[in-house]
């Protein structure tokens, strides 16, 4: 059988039945530790795969190194467990050569944020159609404790005795830098928006960033825990959705405004301000997501922002794969099918007789 | 005034052109080489050009070369010292007067000797080296060849830049006249060429006439020279550098083996060519993919071998280096892929367009861990072809990564090649695991075949989902394994699963000579030529000696050892340190010796013949 052959077959003749999230799980041991935050993503993924309608068969999950990275292992679908911080380079290669599978990314903030930095951005300005799942613990949790680009300044790791002096990335801000045409925040801890989030990226055609805030509960336990608390999420989260304006607060009443250019905290208790003065999220405004990307503030600042969750931007670009098989095609149109014969033999020849 | 200037036959002839890196000598070079591979000579030819794009006009780090060896039977070389050395200015006599045979030709052109290039090439204001010593013993024409051409063009209204730039084609002409051949092939190569510039075209045609004609009607050459075609084998022939073939080898690999080629680079000297051919050729469904650095390039590639694709990536040492852990991901998940390192001169940066055979033990060992990977270095220009396309056969048949050794060398030079019809190349198998329509059969990534082969699931087939990794995995099932008799197995298995390779290539074959005797000469890679011609030359002054080439290094040909120890004596030339004559050593428990060159340089042939007598008569 030939290789064209069996993408034919690939193509017509057999597929997969429509699948459960139970069935999307394989027969190896979940190595996580008790009560890691990857429980919850898995599940979440596992839930929102099979709604996708995309075969079994066609889903290619790529890890690199990390906690998060041994993912792959524990969805049946294709799947690589590569090197680290290589994942998004590796999957540029297999979407461009396969532009017909569907592929995901499973990557954390130091797999994809320090040595992985560099595909990491270039994957998002190419707009390769892949997904990304950034598993953001703000810490080194397979290597023991090390503390990571995302961990906050002064925090106390194994590595950072007196406190990390680094300052930290901006994922998502560093995403939209990078021209991504679709970035997301979410978190472990609230499944339901979690999974609304990765359904939107599974339908996002080019690169979908989704960073997930996930607790290492060995390493660095209680990281993101304002954003879910009962107590403090009602000031320290908000959520943003398109045609929507920002409002958070425990009865909704305060709200996010824009004052030239800028973001500011109203209370709509105030008579000065009403739900009609609030920031309307247009998740296809590269500006406004880029302000809503600086609402990064260390949460024990004063009158600090609450954090925003949910699709920064979202945007339709060309894809780097169709741009690739785009000229393909128009090559083959210009000049034919390739002549192997005519390639080696040139335009210059000489017979010896 | 004359047109029946003497022809004397000539044997062959080593030519030099050299002048600035902006003057075009790699230009007329290139386009010497086709005029003369159409008048049937064999040839070889030598590209020497500095690292520096543009280094200050006139100084001796900006002089570019170009040597053509061709003659009326067959050359292996581009020759040791040039019979004839073109130069455009002083810098480039400074520079290669030391490479000119004792009464060999200087044509040099006045212009490029005012005081301005003197001080610049370092000679002192008042002494032009083509009015001194310097050039004594030598026959020298000096031409004032931009007055000639400033004259010629005037018509044409150009400035004196644009008028200066044609001097190259003034020389062309005038060597292709000195040595009879046809300027007919280079008018079709400018007509192509300045097709939108219709000016500099004339400019270029109109100089590359006068020189011609200066040849032919200036009183200063006596005559002219004939070099007949060489004796070569029968057939159809084209010139081709190392790099063009390696492309054309992987577009056929992948014609030939249904495989779409993905070719995965990073742009270094000298390996980037291979790059910029293989992005012309879009309508074989070859993708390439200039990626961000030279890891996304390999680890791209390994994730299109894993989507099925013929995975490639090329570099040279520094990105060799950074691609290291990569490779050893391939040689893990049993993947086809194919590792091109066009060697440069090393360690570090180190000479960037000087070719050297140093990554020889990098290829074999630059991985963490017990790695194998099969090793396949190429011989010659053209051999590329073939070499590249039995190093993806061997990554496609036996799903693992390999390396495909070229050099600066051979990167660049050209060479006559007798060019293969598609249908006489070997087929390539690829293993896939077919698809079944029934789910009767669960696919076991790693169950193997008698070669310990295991198959290539393409992804999209239904049944055959799987996950595969780096981390160490148990054997048939591809399940993380951390049981330490499992490793111990899987490294043996690995390591066999190379070794085994051997059994699916030729046996070693002496190039030259009998199989027994006093010395063999045992090369690997581009020394195949000058190793050749040394053993032609020390036979036929009656000594007896014996020629080996290896183009597999990992693993070694199975008759290999059985072949060295027919020989007293067996020497091993290599443009590095002795890293052969390590793996021989090792291998075989034999006493080699080694001949070493870390110049930037290929061998001459004097230095192999000289060796060889030395060993032969230690007193001497």
């Amino acid at each position: 059988m030939k290789r064209t052959e069996i993408l034919d077959f690939i193509k017509s003749e057999f597929h997969s039945e429509p699948f459960t999230a139970k069935e999307l799980a394989t027969d190896q041991d979940v190595r996580w530790c008790p009560g890691c935050g990857d429980y919850s993503i898995l599940k979440q993924v596992q839930t929102v795969i099979p709604s996708l309608n995309i075969p079994r068969e066609k889903i290619v999950f790529v890890s690199g190194i990390g906690c998060s990275s041994r993912f792959p292992y524990y969805l049946n679908t294709y799947g690589i467990h590569s090197i680290h911080g290589r994942a998004p380079a590796i999957a540029t290669g297999l979407k461009t050569a396969r532009p017909d599978l569907n592929v995901w990314i499973v990557t954390g903030d130091g797999d994809a944020l320090s040595i992985g930095g560099n595909h990491f951005i270039h994957l998002l300005r190419r707009n390769v159609d892949v997904k990304v799942l950034l598993f953001n613990n703000e810490i080194y949790g397979l290597t023991k404790g090390q503390y990571s680009p995302t961990s906050t300044p002064g925090q106390i790791t194994k590595s950072t005795p007196m406190g990390a002096v680094d300052h930290p990335f901006n994922p998502i801000a560093l995403s939209l830098g990078a021209d991504a045409s679709f970035v997301a925040r979410t978190m472990d801890r609230d499944p339901k928006h979690q999974q609304a989030v990765l359904m939107k990226a599974g339908e996002h055609t080019g690169t979908a960033l989704v960073e997930i805030y996930q607790n290492c509960n060995v390493y660095n336990d209680g990281a993101f825990f304002i954003y879910t608390d009962k107590e403090t999420k009602p000031l320290e989260t908000i959520f943003v959705e398109h045609g929507q304006p920002l409002v958070f607060g425990e009865n909704h009443d305060k709200g996010i405004a824009l004052k030239d250019g800028k973001p500011m905290v109203v209370n709509m208790n105030e008579e000065s301000f009403s739900i009609n003065d609030l920031w309307v999220h247009d998740e296809h405004d590269a500006y406004k997501a880029f302000v809503l990307s600086r609402m990064f503030d260390d949460p024990s600042v004063e009158n600090h922002f609450p954090r925003p969750f949910g699709v920064f931007y979202s945007h339709d670009r060309p894809t780097y794969n169709d741009q690739v098989h785009e000229q393909l095609a128009h090559a083959k149109t210009m000049y034919g099918e390739g002549d192997l014969d005519a390639l080696i033999q040139g335009n210059q020849t000489w017979t010896v007789a | 005034m004359t047109a029946t200037k003497e022809l004397i036959e000539i044997n062959d002839v080593v030519i030099r052109f050299a002048g600035d890196s902006g003057d075009g000598i790699q230009l007329i070079g290139n386009e010497f080489s086709l005029a003369t591979s159409l008048m049937q000579n064999d040839l070889a030819t030598f590209p020497d050009f500095p690292a520096e794009i543009r280094a200050p006009v006139g100084t001796l780090p900006g002089v570019s070369g170009f040597q053509i060896h061709f003659g009326s039977h067959e050359i292996h070389t581009p020759g040791d010292d040039c019979d004839v050395l073109v130069v455009m200015n002083a810098a480039a006599l400074k520079k290669n007067i030391a490479n000119l045979k004792k009464g060999g030709t200087i044509i040099a052109n006045e212009d490029g000797f005012d005081a301005k290039n003197l001080r610049l090439a370092g000679y002192a204001d008042d002494a032009n080296p083509l009015e001194s010593q310097v050039v004594e013993g030598f026959k020298l024409y000096i031409i004032p060849i931009n007055k000639l051409i400033k004259e010629g063009l005037k018509s044409l209204g150009l400035g004196t830049k644009e008028q200066d730039r044609s001097k190259n084609m003034f020389v062309l002409g005038l060597i292709c006249w000195m040595y009879d051949r046809s300027i007919h092939p280079i008018m079709d190569f400018i007509e192509k060429k300045f097709a939108k510039n219709p000016q500099i075209h004339d400019a270029n045609v109109k100089a590359l006439r006068i020189g011609y004609n200066y040849g032919d009607t200036a009183e200063i050459f006596v005559n002219r020279f004939e070099v007949k075609p060489a004796p070569m084998k029968l057939g159809t022939y084209r010139g081709i550098t190392g790099n063009q073939a390696v492309a054309y080898g992987l577009v056929a690999a992948s014609v030939k083996s249904g495989i779409p080629l993905f070719y995965g680079s990073y742009p270094i000297t000298p390996a980037s060519d291979i790059l910029h051919e293989l992005a012309k050729l879009k309508n074989f469904g070859a993708i390439t993919f200039q990626a961000e650095d030279e890891i996304a390039a390999i680890s791209s590639a390994i994730g299109a071998s894993y989507g099925g694709s013929l995975g490639v990536t090329a570099s040279s040492g520094p990105g060799i280096d950074l691609k290291s852990e990569a490779m050893g991901l391939a040689m893990m998940l049993e993947l086809p892929l194919v590792i091109i390192d066009v060697q440069r001169a090393g360690p570090s940066t180190g000479m960037p367009t000087k070719t050297e055979q140093s990554d020889l033990l990098l290829a074999m060992f630059g991985r963490h861990g017990e790695a194998p990977v099969p090793v396949i270095a190429a011989q010659s220009p053209a051999d590329c072809f073939e070499g590249i396309y039995e190093a993806t056969r061997i990554a496609i048949e036996h799903m693992t990564p390999v390396i495909f050794l070229s050099d600066g060398y051979l990167s660049s030079s050209t060479e006559p090649w007798k060019f293969p019809l598609s249908e006489n190349l070997r087929e390539i198998k690829p293993k896939y695991a077919l698809p079944k329509t029934a789910d009767d059969q669960k696919y076991q990534p790693y169950k193997r075949d008698e070669n310990l082969v295991r198959e290539w699931a393409l992804p999209g087939v239904h049944g055959f989902e799987n996950r595969i990794g780096g981390i160490e995995k148990e054997d048939v099932t591809g399940n993380i394994s951390y049981d330490p008799i499992n490793h111990e197995k899987m490294v043996q298995i690995r390591a066999q699963k190379v070794a085994n390779i051997a059994h699916h290539i030729p046996e070693q074959r002496l190039d030259s000579g009998s199989e027994k005797g006093k010395i063999l000469v045992l090369g690997w890679g581009s020394t195949f030529g000058t190793i050749k011609t040394a053993c032609d030359v020390i036979r036929s002054e009656g000594i007896e000696v014996s020629h080996a080439q290896l183009r597999y290094i990992n693993p070694f040909p199975s008759n290999l050892g059985e072949l060295l120890s027919g020989f007293e004596h067996v020497l091993i030339p290599e443009n590095n340190s002795g890293q052969l004559a390590m793996l021989i050593r090792s291998r075989y428990m034999i006493n080699t010796l080694s001949l070493n060159k870390i110049q930037g340089l290929p061998f001459t042939v004097s230095e192999i013949t000289n060796k060889i007598k030395s060993i032969l008569n230690p007193g001497k």
